[in-house]
C-alpha cells in the first residue's frame, strides 16, 4: 500500500495542504500520514496543534474518507527533518506541504522548512498554495 | 526642605528627563523591561545585572534612567503573560493570573489586559507622586541618624529580605548568609588583612557583586532552563477587537476603586521591607475579594475584573515604594533595587542618606523619568500586546545563548581577566542548584551588596562605644527600629500563614496558574508551592 505524507500546521494553509493531500491519496489509492511536531524549545509554538486542533483535523480527515494516521508529538528534530524522516520510514511516494511567502531575512535567520523538505526529500513533493 | 522646594527640584528633574536624548534612553529601558517582563524566568534584576557594563560608557543619569525604565517595564510586561498564558512572567504577576487568565478564557482577555495596563499606569503615577513627596522627608530624617541606627536599619533589611522572600525562612537566611560570606572575601577595609583569599591575588580585591549577580541570575537560570527544556508549548489565547474598545464603561466602573486601593496597599508595603511587590499583590487580591459584593463576588475564581485591577495596581505602586528606602537610606529590598544600588556604586555615587543632597539633580531626574516611563509604558502596552506575545515564540536556545554571551562579556569586562569568567561559571553552577532546591537568590544578592556597608557601620559604632555591644540598642531610634522589626515579623508570620491558606485554596482550585509548565518552576510540587519558589528574580 502506498502512502502520502503531509506536513500539517493548525491554520488555513495547513488545512488546504491536508485536503489536497487527501485528494492525492484518493487518486493513488494511498494511505495518508499527517505529521505535526514541535521541538518544544519555545514557550509558545503556534505551529503545534493543540487537542482542539487535532480533533478538528480528525473530523476533516474522516470526511475525506481516506485511511489516515496522525503523528503528533514532541520531537528533537526540526519539523522539516521530521516530515522527511517519516516519509522515508513509511516509504511515501509523495510529500504534501503548504508553501507560504517568507521574507529573505526571515529565511536567513530561521531557515525555511519548505526549502529543507524540497531539497532533502527522496520522493516528489507537492507544494500547496493558499487558495 | 519645604515641599515647594521639592516641587521646583522635581520640575528641574523634568527638564532633564524630557531632553530628547534621555527620552530615548527611557524608551529603550521600558522596551527592554517589558520584553523581559513578558518572558518567564528572565526578570528585570537579571537584565540590569547583564546591562551593568553600560555604566562604563554612559553618564550616570542616562544609565540610571535606563535601569529605572527596565524596572518599571518589567512590572507591566509580567501581566501580559499572566493573563494570556496563565504563566506569570515574574513573581509580582502571579496573583494576576488567578482572575486574569479566567477572564481571557471567557473571551474577556482584552478587558483584563486593559485594566492591568491602565491600573498599572494610575498606580505607578500616584505612587511616583507619593515617592516625590515622601522621599525628601525620609531623607531629611535619614541624614540625622548615626551608625548605630544604620546598623539597626540594615538588620531589618537583612531579616525581612532573608526571611520574607521565598518559601522558607531557613532557606532565605541561608542564602543571605552565603551572600554575606562572599562579601567578606578580599581585603578587610579597616586593617587591610586578607580574608578567605587563600593567598590568591585574584581574590584579594574581593568577588565583584555584578559577577555574582550575573552568575546567579543569568548562568544559573540558563542551566536551569537547559535542564528542563522540553515541556510542550502553551497556547496563547488570542485577543480580539481594537484596543480602543477594550475597557467598557462597566469595566471602568468596577476597576477604578481597586486601582486606588491597590495603590495605597502597594506603596507602603513596598516602602517597608516586607517582601516586595508580591506580598502587596496578595494583600490587594484578598481585600478585593472580601470587599466585592453580590454578583461580582460570585465572579471571583471565575474571572473577576477587580482581581486583576487591584493586584496590578498594587505591584506597580510597590515598585515605586521600593525606591523610597533605596534612595533615602541606600537599602535595597528587592533584587532589582539591589542591582540599581550597584549601578550607583559603579559611578562612585555615595548611596545613603546624603544622596538627596549630594546628587539631587540625578535623583530628581530619575524620579521625573519614572513619570515619563509610566506614560510610555501605557502607550506601548495597550496597542502592542501582539508584538509582546510574539517574543514568546523565540526558541529558548537562541534566547539563552544570547544571555550567556552577554553574561560572559560582562564578567570579562569587570577586570579583563579570564579568572572572572571562571568565577562566573562556578557561581552559576551554585545558582543552578539553589534554583533547583528552592533557595531564593535575592537575599544572597542583597547580603552581598549590603554586607560591606553593614560591616563598616557596625565596626564604626562598636569603635565609638569602645566595643560595648549594648550601645547598639541603647539609642532611642535604634531601639524603636528593633521593636518595629519585632512587630513586622509577628505581622508577617501572620500574613504568611494567611497567604499559605490562600495558596492552598488556589491549589485546590483545579485551574491554578500553570507555572509548572513555564520555565520558572521545578516539577513535582503543587502549583501553589511552586508559586512561592519563583520570587528569586525581581
Amino acid at each position: 500500500m502506498s502512502t502520502v505524507v503531509v506536513g500539517y500546521v493548525p491554520n488555513a494553509l495547513g488545512g488546504a495542504a491536508v485536503l489536497q493531500a487527501a485528494e492525492e491519496a484518493r487518486h493513488r489509492g494511498a494511505d495518508l500520514v499527517v505529521v505535526n511536531t514541535t521541538r518544544a524549545d519555545r514557550l509558545v509554538d503556534p505551529a503545534y496543534a493543540d487537542s482542539a486542533d487535532v480533533s478538528e483535523l480528525e473530523a476533516l480527515l474522516a470526511r475525506t474518507g481516506v485511511g489516515y494516521s496522525i503523528r503528533h508529538s514532541i520531537s528533537e528534530a526540526t519539523a522539516a527533518e521530521e516530515v522527511v524522516d517519516v516519509a522515508e520510514e513509511v516509504g511515501a511516494e509523495l510529500i504534501v506541504i503548504g508553501l507560504r511567502h517568507r521574507t529573505p531575512v526571515g529565511k536567513l535567520i530561521l531557515g525555511s522548512t519548505a526549502q529543507t523538505i524540497l531539497l532533502t526529500a527522496r520522493c516528489n513533493v507537492l507544494a500547496v498554495k493558499l487558495p | 526642605m519645604g515641599s515647594v522646594d521639592n516641587f521646583f527640584l522635581l520640575m528641574e528633574g523634568f527638564t532633564t528627563a524630557l531632553q530628547p536624548m534621555y527620552l530615548l534612553y527611557a524608551l529603550g529601558g521600558v522596551l527592554v523591561g517589558t520584553a523581559v517582563g513578558v518572558l518567564p524566568g528572565i526578570g528585570p534584576a537579571m537584565t540590569v545585572a547583564l546591562l551593568m557594563p553600560i555604566t562604563y560608557t554612559l553618564e550616570p543619569t542616562a544609565a540610571i534612567i535606563v535601569f529605572a525604565g527596565i524596572y518599571y517595564g518589567g512590572m507591566y510586561g509580567g501581566s501580559t503573560t499572566s493573563i494570556l498564558l496563565n504563566t506569570p512572567g515574574e513573581s509580582a504577576s502571579i496573583v494576576t493570573a488567578l482572575e486574569g487568565n479566567k477572564m481571557a478564557k471567557a473571551g474577556r482577555g482584552a478587558a483584563a489586559l486593559a485594566t492591568a495596563a491602565v491600573g498599572s499606569f494610575v498606580a505607578g503615577t500616584i505612587a511616583t507622586v507619593l515617592l516625590s513627596f515622601v522621599a525628601p522627608y525620609v531623607a531629611a530624617f535619614a541624614v540625622q541618624i548615626g551608625p548605630v541606627e544604620y546598623v539597626a536599619l540594615m538588620v531589618v533589611a537583612f531579616l525581612t529580605v532573608g526571611a520574607l522572600l521565598g518559601s522558607s525562612v531557613l532557606r532565605g537566611l541561608a542564602s543571605l548568609g552565603l551572600g554575606l560570606f562572599i562579601a567578606l572575601v578580599g581585603f578587610d577595609s579597616l586593617t587591610a588583612q586578607q580574608r578567605y583569599t587563600f593567598g590568591s591575588p585574584f581574590l584579594a580585591d574581593g568577588i565583584d557583586v555584578v559577577l555574582v549577580a550575573v552568575a546567579l541570575f543569568a548562568v544559573g537560570e540558563a542551566l536551569y532552563v537547559g535542564s528542563r527544556l522540553r515541556h510542550g508549548p502553551i497556547k496563547v489565547i488570542p485577543v480580539t477587537g481594537g484596543w480602543t474598545t477594550w475597557l467598557r464603561k462597566d469595566d471602568l466602573r468596577r476597576s477604578w476603586r481597586p486601582w486606588l486601593r491597590g495603590t495605597f496597599i502597594g506603596f507602603p508595603v513596598g516602602t517597608i521591607p516586607a517582601g516586595g511587590a508580591d506580598v502587596a499583590t496578595f494583600l490587594s487580591y484578598a481585600s478585593e475579594r472580601r470587599l466585592a459584593k453580590g454578583e461580582n463576588k460570585k465572579q471571583f475564581g471565575k474571572g473577576a475584573i477587580e482581581g486583576v485591577a487591584g493586584p496590578e495596581a498594587a505591584n506597580n505602586a510597590a515598585a515605586a515604594g521600593v525606591l523610597v528606602p533605596l534612595l533615602t537610606l541606600g537599602i535595597p529590598t528587592t533584587a532589582t533595587a539591589a542591582m540599581m544600588l550597584v549601578a550607583f556604586q559603579r559611578y562612585q555615587i555615595p548611596v545613603g542618606p546624603q544622596l538627596f543632597e549630594s546628587n539631587s539633580a540625578l535623583v530628581w531626574a530619575l524620579i521625573a523619568s519614572l513619570y515619563v516611563g509610566n506614560l510610555m509604558l501605557l502607550v506601548l502596552n495597550l496597542p502592542l500586546v501582539g508584538i509582546w506575545v510574539k517574543i514568546l515564540q523565540i526558541p529558548r536556545p537562541y534566547l539563552y545563548a544570547g544571555i550567556l554571551v552577554f553574561a560572559v562579556l560582562g564578567a570579562f569586562s569587570v577586570n579583563f581577566t579570564p579568572i572572572d569568567v571562571i568565577i562566573l561559571l562556578v557561581v552559576g553552577i551554585l545558582g543552578f542548584f539553589m534554583r533547583r532546591f528552592g533557595y531564593p537568590i535575592a537575599p544572597m544578592v542583597v547580603g552581598l551588596i549590603l554586607g560591606p556597608i553593614f560591616e563598616s557601620q557596625l565596626r564604626r559604632s562598636l569603635a565609638i562605644s569602645q566595643g560595648d555591644p549594648v550601645a547598639l540598642v541603647q539609642s532611642p531610634i535604634a531601639a524603636t527600629i528593633y521593636v518595629v522589626l519585632l512587630v513586622i515579623f509577628a505581622l508577617s508570620l501572620l500574613l504568611k500563614r494567611r497567604q499559605r491558606q490562600f495558596e492552598a485554596m488556589v491549589a485546590a482550585n483545579a485551574d491554578a496558574p500553570d507555572v509548572v509548565r513555564g520555565t520558572v518552576q521545578s516539577s513535582g510540587t503543587t502549583p501553589a508551592v511552586s508559586i512561592r519558589r519563583e520570587d528569586t528574580d525581581r
